[in-house]
């Protein structure tokens, strides 16, 4: 924590010193586009589908209007609900507003979003400032955002529990050479309230050594992280594009991670395919377990799968349709994309625990692959 | 280790941040010229071309995942007016 909150007070006073400093440069308003997204995902016998549709428009010559309206549609029987719970249908939508306002070489951003199931609400808050310094070279951005969550269950309608998040956030987009542009990010996360699933439940061994049990998990009422970003993305010496990340995250819960991304784009005629490899590897929190020794181990008790030692490897395959590049209809462009992605989600201590007959501790750990389509269609004017 | 790199990268943008500070007192003439951005401005070395299927993706992963923040991407293209 120490570490993340020097480093934050750093970088900030770095920013400060950054903007003070600079001379301002002209930028530009977000394209005026829409986009209609379906999106699915497949795995671990959970399928959430839906909708996501994205509206931007200029209002006058320093305004940019957005409106987002998303929709996951879920059918669940995943390993957590088949071994404690029963297979659920859901619904979330989200709606989101942003105003962008331009004036010189400043963008100052405004959002809002809100979205509700049947057991939880969240409503957040943001704004970002972004400077262009430099010959537009240097695109310095600074964001904070505030979120107000209520979690509730569907099992108790009294039950209602609140979480507080905010989260500070800096980026540099960088222009290198004519060829190279890079991108520097650092935000900081945190969370205060009920931080938990209400429906989960850690295992723990019975006094037989031969059975187990459950209890509700229990976590801290707080929690902050900090994650470090470097990303890039270089011009071949033919019109292809190569592009990289890594990312380093921790948090007060003990939970640390990398990922890394490595993709190519490549053009041919009217469209344009990509391709990307991504690798996340997390080492698990303080207080994760898959099996406690006893009742009330310890303070707090978590087997949530997400909190477990476990990597992921993702696969990408996408291709773009560039359908009227000189005017489709009203409008001035029209692209078709579809992306899929499959994913591999390896655990290294998180049990399988549909396994019978073994002891507990015994079971294979838990493995799964997932299916990501999504299929979009963007219009500009 | 995975908390050590966290601290390098944000020292990195760190750094970078007081040298864009310190180069701004030397009124430093940009060294790509808009004349020499044709590629940056090429849609494919745009950091994100699909807003809405970037941040589809980000809330894929966070969904199963510890680690969140410092995905997002600020700029990309050529910064051409």
């Amino acid at each position: 924590m120490e570490f993340a909150m020097r480093n934050r007070l750093l970088i900030i006073i770095g920013l400060i010193a950054t903007l003070w400093t600079a001379t301002a440069e002209a930028a530009v308003l977000p394209d005026e586009r829409t986009d209609l997204l379906y999106h699915r995902y497949e795995g671990d016998n959970i399928t959430i589908e839906g909708p996501s549709v994205l509206i931007r428009k200029n209002v006058g010559k320093s305004v940019s209007v957005s409106a987002n309206y998303y929709v996951d549609m879920i059918t669940s029987a995943s390993i957590d609900v088949v071994t404690t719970a029963s297979p659920y249908e859901e619904e979330r939508k989200q709606g989101s507003i942003g105003v962008d306002y331009l004036r010189g070489g400043t963008m100052m951003s405004f959002g809002l979003t809100r979205s509700t199931e049947s057991d939880f609400e969240a409503e957040t808050w943001s704004l970002a400032v972004s400077q262009n310094l430099f010959g537009d070279l240097t695109t310095v951005t600074i964001a904070y955002s505030l979120g107000d969550d209520v979690v509730g269950m569907s099992t108790d309608e009294t039950f209602a529990r609140d979480v507080a998040r905010q989260a500070y956030g800096i980026g540099i987009s960088q222009i290198f050479t004519k060829n190279l542009i890079m991108g520097f990010n650092f935000e900081a996360i945190t969370d205060e309230g009920f931080l938990r699933n209400p429906y989960r439940s850690v295992r723990y061994l019975n006094d037989d050594g031969t059975t187990y049990s459950y209890q509700s998990e229990r976590y801290p009422n707080t929690r902050t992280s900090s994650a470090a970003s470097i990303s890039g993305r270089y011009y071949l010496p033919y019109r292809a594009a190569i592009n990289g990340q890594v990312r380093g995250f921790s948090d007060t819960w003990g939970i640390t991670s990398m990922t890394y991304e490595l993709g190519y784009t490549h053009p041919w005629r009217d469209f344009t395919f990509s391709t990307r490899v991504r690798y996340y590897t997390q080492d698990q929190a303080d207080f994760y377990s898959d099996l406690f020794p006893r009742f009330d181990f310890q303070n707090f008790l978590a087997r949530d799968k997400e909190l477990s030692t476990f990597t992921s490897t993702t696969f990408r395959a996408a291709v773009a349709w560039d359908i009227g590049t000189d005017g489709f209809g009203p409008f001035s462009k029209a692209r078709l994309t579809a992306f899929w992605d499959h994913i591999l989600f390896d655990y290294e201590n998180f049990s399988d625990l549909r396994v019978e007959g073994v002891l507990p501790g015994e079971e294979p750990n838990f493995t799964f692959e997932a299916d990501v389509i999504q299929l979009l269609f963007s219009v500009w004017y | 280790m995975h908390r050590k790199t966290t601290q390098r990268i944000a020292r990195v943008a760190l750094a970078l941040c007081l040298v864009t500070a310190s180069a701004a007192c030397s009124n430093i003439e940009p060294w790509v010229k808009p004349y020499e951005r044709d590629r940056l401005a090429d849609p494919i070395m745009f950091l994100d071309h699909d807003p809405v299927s970037t941040s589809y993706m980000y809330h894929v992963f966070e969904s199963r995942e510890g680690a969140r923040g410092a995905e997002g991407v600020v700029g990309g293209g050529c910064g051409c007016n």
